[in-house]
């Protein structure tokens, strides 16, 4: 049986204290597209260093960063949060190897759907240099004039185009 | 005074931080219920505004909470990491997000999230994200221009619209208010439930009290700095307060003999300090006690900080708020410079002494003034305190 999930609001104020605190420990906010991409720019320097030191975007990368391009805070971060959600996943016995979709469409829909999706956001979180985490929240704790417009954009965008995709969920 | 990294936490420690931090991150999405895409899309369709609710309130509370820590000295915002602003890449990389979330049903934590407790479509999303990213890689040169374009650096919101900063939290958390009640509204009509949209339960009550405490505290309670210049106001105060002074002739000795505990804080204007200034002495200013760098000087052990401005006066209420805030180690300049220029620099030869001691004095003066003002020619002046530290490099 599944727990109930926590008050909303409740969880936005543990959110909300928990920003806080990361940013008066570390001086910088949360996220999580930063650590794919750190994940993905070791991949292509493991598989193909030739490539990665002929290409501009990881030259730009590993020269803004020293060492492995796994040792960066989001990345730890990140793993935390695998550990973090799978607790809370177990405690509130909601651990289930399952592949949600709408009752209008099929898995391999699904599928595609999350691929396809997974790459716009993940492109998009590239070129509005963070994602819901990065830019969005931590950018309006700390009231980025970037970060709030990014969020804005985000969440206008995804109404706008709601309507085109409301067959994959309702 | 935050941040603590890197001084207070060393970098290698911060992996730890973030490691912890990602484990209560993680946690609190889970939840509040970020680990289904259902819930997540259920915003832009009506039937579940549970991400707006968690997301706005956590933004306000954030919000606060930084504005709280600057405004009583806590956090050094200088330092923090402000995202930066490309207008266009902002807003079509936010776009682009935007149609991602509708068809992805995640963004990329909550993926994380969803992935770690077995969703399988999450792990197709991640996979997604990590082809989006090789393709933004790869193609870059294509989109760099556009990546790079319209930047207006780290600039605050309140700033773009020119109000203040209190104004917008203001403006910010209204919106959110009435965001949770139109779309509690909302999201009753469409799943057909007729209850009220706003219940007063002590749990909500309770919620809403200490954020309205939260709030009020951030902007009722006047600042620390504003506080304490308004308390040195009070002279009789002010002159009764216990300050340890320190004489023209013992600051000329311990000059003259290249004492390495003295540390002079020059309080004067910057012209002023650049006409003339005290061999060694360092340029301060009252906002300076608030900053993180330059307050490590006074915090340094063993040193005999000196307070330097032209009247006594002025020196004593600069030092009044200096203990005040906790450093204990001052002392004024007796007369301020006004009276060291007299006794020393432009010491009076013609003065004949009236007994032994001030025949010692007076011989001790002579010399110094001849050696101090050759001191302060000689004196590579030290200026302002040098800011090393850097604002922290975030984002994703």
């Amino acid at each position: 049986m599944q727990t109930k999930y926590m008050n909303p609001y409740l969880a936005g104020f543990l959110l909300g204290l928990l920003l806080v605190a990361t940013v008066y420990i570390t001086g910088r906010g949360l996220g999580a597209s930063g650590a794919v991409k750190s994940m993905t720019v070791q991949v292509v320097e493991s598989v193909t260093p030739n490539h990665a030191e002929h290409t501009k975007f990881y030259k730009e990368y590993l020269s803004e960063h020293t060492g492995s391009p796994l040792k960066s805070w989001l990345v730890f971060e990140v793993i935390g949060v695998l550990i973090g959600a799978f607790i809370s996943g177990l405690v509130s016995e909601r651990l289930n190897l399952t592949l949600e979709h709408g009752p209008r469409i099929n898995s391999k829909i699904r599928i595609f759907g999350a691929i396809t999706g997974g790459l716009l956001f993940g492109f998009g979180a590239q070129l509005g240099r963070g994602c819901t985490s990065g830019a969005a929240l931590s950018g309006m704790a700390v009231l980025s004039s970037g970060g709030i417009l990014t969020m804005i954009a985000i969440f206008g965008g995804a109404y706008l185009f709601a309507y085109f995709f409301r067959k994959f969920w309702i | 005074m935050g941040p603590l990294v890197p001084d207070v936490i060393s970098n290698d420690f911060n992996y730890i931080i973030a490691l912890v931090i990602g484990v209560a991150f993680g946690a609190i999405l889970e939840q509040a219920g970020f680990s289904t895409s259902k819930k997540l899309v259920g915003l832009f369709y009506g039937y579940d505004f549970t991400v707006l609710r968690v997301f706005f309130t956590a933004g306000i509370v954030a919000m606060f909470g930084i504005i709280m820590l600057d405004h009583w000295g806590y956090l050094d915002v200088n330092l923090i990491y402000i995202n930066p602003t490309f207008v266009g890449a902002a807003i079509a990389g936010g776009l682009i997000m935007g149609l991602g979330f509708v068809i992805g049903g995640f963004c990329p934590g909550t993926s994380v999230c969803a992935a770690a407790i077995g969703k399988i479509d999450a792990m197709y999303f991640i996979l997604g994200s990590v082809i989006g990213i090789l393709i933004f890689a790869e193609g870059y040169p294509l989109w760099e221009d556009f990546y790079k374009a319209y930047n207006f650096g780290g600039i605050r919101i309140f700033d773009t619209f020119g109000i203040s900063q209190s104004l917008f939290a203001f403006i910010l958390t209204s919106i959110a208010l009435l965001a949770f009640w139109a779309t509690s509204i909302i999201e009753n009509k469409v799943n057909g439930i007729s209850k009220p949209a706003i219940r007063f339960t002590p749990y909500y009550l309770g919620l809403t009290a200490v954020g309205v405490f939260i709030a009020v505290s951030a902007f009722m309670f006047p600042p620390k700095k504003a506080g304490l210049l308004e308390m040195v106001e009070n002279l009789e105060f002010v002159n009764s307060y216990p300050l340890k002074e320190i004489t023209s002739d013992e600051l000329a000795y311990r000059m003259m003999e290249g004492d390495k505990k003295l540390q002079i804080f020059d309080f004067r204007t910057s012209e002023e300090y650049r006409k003339q200034s005290l061999p060694n002495s360092i340029l301060f200013s009252i906002d300076n006690f608030f900053e993180k760098e330059p307050n490590r000087f006074l915090s340094l052990a063993n040193r005999v900080n000196v307070f330097v401005l032209n009247e006594e006066l002025t020196e004593r209420k600069i030092a009044v708020i200096a203990k005040e805030l906790g450093y204990n180690n001052i002392r004024i300049l007796s007369g301020g410079i006004k009276t060291f220029d007299k006794l020393i620099l432009n010491f009076d030869k013609t003065q004949t002494p009236q007994n032994k001691v001030e025949e010692t004095t007076f011989a001790f003066r002579e010399k110094a003034s001849v050696k101090i003002p050759e001191m302060i020619k000689n004196n590579k002046s030290k200026g302002g305190v040098e800011k090393k530290l850097k604002r922290v490099v975030g984002g994703c």
